[in-house]
């Protein structure tokens, strides 16, 4: 596979200013992307995962620019659309789809299948009448649904059966990006497989690139070429998934997550690390490394000084002061 | 072997709605001994929370059981007034909830509430339920339990929210917990903590524990044996080991090889097609005839019934293993 970027971020900040007292006694600013550097290569599923609250959504979301970046770059296909507005933001979005987690809200419940579908074709395309409904068929039948069904509701289907039409519904612009926030997480195992199979077929058939976000690492291992993860706004470990789950993995927090996950086999059971203490506010972030609190392995500089995320091995990142060369004092 | 602490028999429960009667549960039966962590285990919408309510009394209006026994010491539980049933609730029987919020009152302390309830099911004054809640907390690991005890709810994360419920229940001195999909919010890092608490308490304490789950991985690794539930009763039972490595039933097997793992990876995964059935509209003869890659004709007309396996209690209700099925 040949490879070249399709998506790049670079040192990119997503600060809340919330308004909301939740955190009192604190100052009410959440840096939910703390300097995110990464790149997604054309036709590769990128994998993110991390603990609730750490910036998945609000990555993939700035990514699309749903919502604009406090700061910092994204280029699709070269071009930086951090500075875009609305208007002259049109033309990309769409190339640039997302999938949310909760199928049930995904629809207007008053509208039809049909009516849903085409919402997207409706508004960036001049299809209409017989050609429109030409092509919400042929989106139906990509996603395994019979064209039938075109002139139901929402309330008539199952939540699998609502998200392979969410599915259809972010194809409809022959995008070239997708975002996939927790596509199966409210589904159960036997349709969320029936989902990762046909996401799987459809990237395959269609040349898609996907920013697949999750917290059930079995999904994201499974779908996944590279891994990032994310600890509180940064991404602290970037490898292939093959690398992180054969036991390659190198940052503290990484392993420790990886060996939470309860495991069916027992021949693959690891030795687990049970972290103590509960993830930080990130309205308050620690100082230094952001993990050090909660890390079995910290030294000194880690309550002072940040890592930074290098490139320890080729094709793996990872920031933490006792990995690489960069080994702490 | 011992005589079980619950044994649920031949469940029956029903929801009468406006879109029709919702039968939620039917012939859901099961046993837990002292000191075990029994799982049950299922899809969506299979019964597994209007059981763990119907145990303490609590199923919602508009559902009713109407068929079956649940013993609880020998007891039926069915046959209790309320005013039992309230002194065995929160009391010997405890119940903790995937979301710990909605079972903590936001305007009082966590230490009030705590408080209030060791003091109603224990003969107890203020400072000795307080001494007891404070040694609750300490054995569930939270740290600073003083402090825990003057915060508000809010104050604390989800994880500790639900040490806290569990601390609760100890204190209490519930002999049964029921655990109903006491992880699935909290992230896995804190899922690890609270499982591994759960084993350890257990252990030191001896209590039993009903987990409701629909996580096969933690059953694995944390349950003694399993019950799989599909359509509101139970398909395959026994120990862990025999339910997940020796599965026989053909939902069980589906389930497990729906799951992503790491010998499917680069591969597409098997799924189960079609999707659960509704509640309303329920298939004669086996639940799960229509999706099943072995249907038979039998199935379609007889629900199969238990069928002993072996001699370590793994049972399956499947018509390949049944005597009609046989024939
Ligand atoms: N619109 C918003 N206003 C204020 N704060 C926000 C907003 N959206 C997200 N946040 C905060 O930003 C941080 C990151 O949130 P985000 O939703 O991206 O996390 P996540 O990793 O997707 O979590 P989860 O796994 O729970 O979905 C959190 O602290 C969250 O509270
Ligand atoms: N208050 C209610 N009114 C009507 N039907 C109900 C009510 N509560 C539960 N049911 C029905 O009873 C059945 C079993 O529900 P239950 O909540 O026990 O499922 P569950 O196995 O716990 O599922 P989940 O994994 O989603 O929590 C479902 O079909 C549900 O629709
Ligand atoms: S009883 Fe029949 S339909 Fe039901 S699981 Fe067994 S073989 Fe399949
Ligand atoms: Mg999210
Ligand atoms: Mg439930």
């Amino acid at each position: 596979m040949s490879r070249t970027p399709l998506v790049e971020t670079r040192h990119l900040y997503k600060i809340f200013r919330s308004q909301s007292g939740l955190f009192r006694r604190e100052k009410k600013e959440v840096r939910a992307l703390n300097g995110v550097s990464l790149t997604i290569y054309r036709r590769e599923t990128l994998g993110v995962v991390g603990e609730s609250g750490c910036g998945k959504t609000t990555l993939g979301r700035t990514i699309l620019r749903l919502i604009p970046p406090t700061s910092g770059q994204i280029l699709f296909e070269g071009q930086d659309i951090a500075p875009l507005d609305r208007r002259t933001l049109r033309p990309y979005r769409r190339h640039m789809q997302m999938v949310f987690q909760n199928p049930y809200t995904s629809f207007d419940p008053r509208f039809t299948v049909l009516k849903s579908i085409a919402e997207p074709l409706v508004a960036h395309t001049d299809l209409r009448g017989d050609r429109l409904v030409a092509r919400a068929r042929e989106l139906l039948q990509q996603v395994g649904m019979p064209g039938e069904i075109l002139y139901r509701y929402p309330h008539e289907f199952s939540g699998g059966q609502l998200q392979r039409l969410a599915v259809a519904r972010a194809l409809a612009l022959n995008p070239k990006f997708i975002v996939l926030d927790e596509p199966t997480s409210a589904l159960d195992v036997s349709v969320q497989a029936q989902i990762i199979n046909l996401l799987k077929q459809l990237q395959a058939d269609l040349h898609l690139t996907y920013l697949f976000i999750s917290h059930d690492l079995s999904v994201v291992q499974h779908i996944s070429d590279r891994i990032a993860v994310m600890y509180l706004g940064q991404i602290v470990e970037l490898s292939t998934a093959d690398t992180l789950f054969q036991g390659g993995a190198l940052h503290p927090y990484t392993k420790a997550l990886l060996s939470s996950a309860p495991i069916i086999d027992p021949q693959l059971r690891r030795e687990r690390i049970i972290l103590p203490g509960n993830p930080p506010n990130p309205a308050n972030p620690p100082p230094g490394c952001a993990f050090h609190p909660r890390c079995p392995v910290a030294v000194d500089v880690c309550s002072k000084v940040e890592p930074s995320l290098l490139e320890v091995e080729s094709e793996h990142w990872a920031a933490c002061h006792l990995v690489g060369k960069e080994v702490g004092a | 072997m011992t005589e079980p602490l619950l044994s649920v028999e031949d469940l029956y429960i029903r929801f009468k709605t406006y879109a029709g009667t919702v039968h939620a549960v039917n012939g859901m039966s099961f046993h837990i001994h002292p000191g075990e962590i029994f799982g049950l285990v299922g899809e969506s919408g299979c019964g597994k929370s209007v059981t763990g309510l119907a145990v303490l009394g609590m199923v919602p209006y508009p559902g009713e059981v109407i068929a079956g026994r649940i013993l609880f010491h020998g007891e039926n539980l069915l046959q209790k007034n309320r005013r039992e049933m309230e002194q065995i609730r929160g009391g010997r029987i405890a119940m903790i909830f995937q979301d710990p919020s909605a079972s903590l009152n936001p305007v009082f302390t966590v230490g009030s509430q705590i408080s209030r309830i060791i003091r109603h099911h224990r003969r107890v004054d203020r400072h000795e339920a307080r001494a007891l809640a404070l040694a609750g907390f300490e054995a569930v690991g939270l740290p600073d339990p003083a402090r825990i005890f003057r915060a508000y709810p809010h104050e604390l994360s989800g994880g500790m929210q639900q040490r806290v419920m569990i601390a609760m229940a100890l204190a209490s001195g519930a002999e049964l917990l029921i655990a109903d999909e006491p992880t699935t919010a909290l992230d896995v890092t804190i899922q690890a903590q609270i499982l591994a608490l759960l084993n350890d308490l257990r252990a030191a304490q001896g209590v039993s524990i009903l987990l409701i789950t629909h996580d096969l991985g933690v059953v694995a690794e944390t349950c003694d044996r399993v019950g799989v539930a599909y359509a509101g009763s139970i398909v395959e039972t026994g120990p862990t080991a025999q339910v997940l490595y020796q599965m026989k039933h053909p939902y069980t097997r589906g389930l497990l090889e729906a799951l992503p793992r790491p010998s499917h990876r680069g591969k597409a995964l098997q799924s189960i097609p079609g999707s659960v059935p509704s509640g309303l509209d329920l298939p004669s003869g086996c639940p799960f005839w229509p999706r099943c890659p072995e249907v038979m004709d039998i199935c379609r007309e007889q629900k199969p019934l238990p069928t002993r396996l072996d001699e370590v209690g793994h049972r399956v209700a499947c018509h390949l293993y049944s005597r009609e099925g046989q024939r």
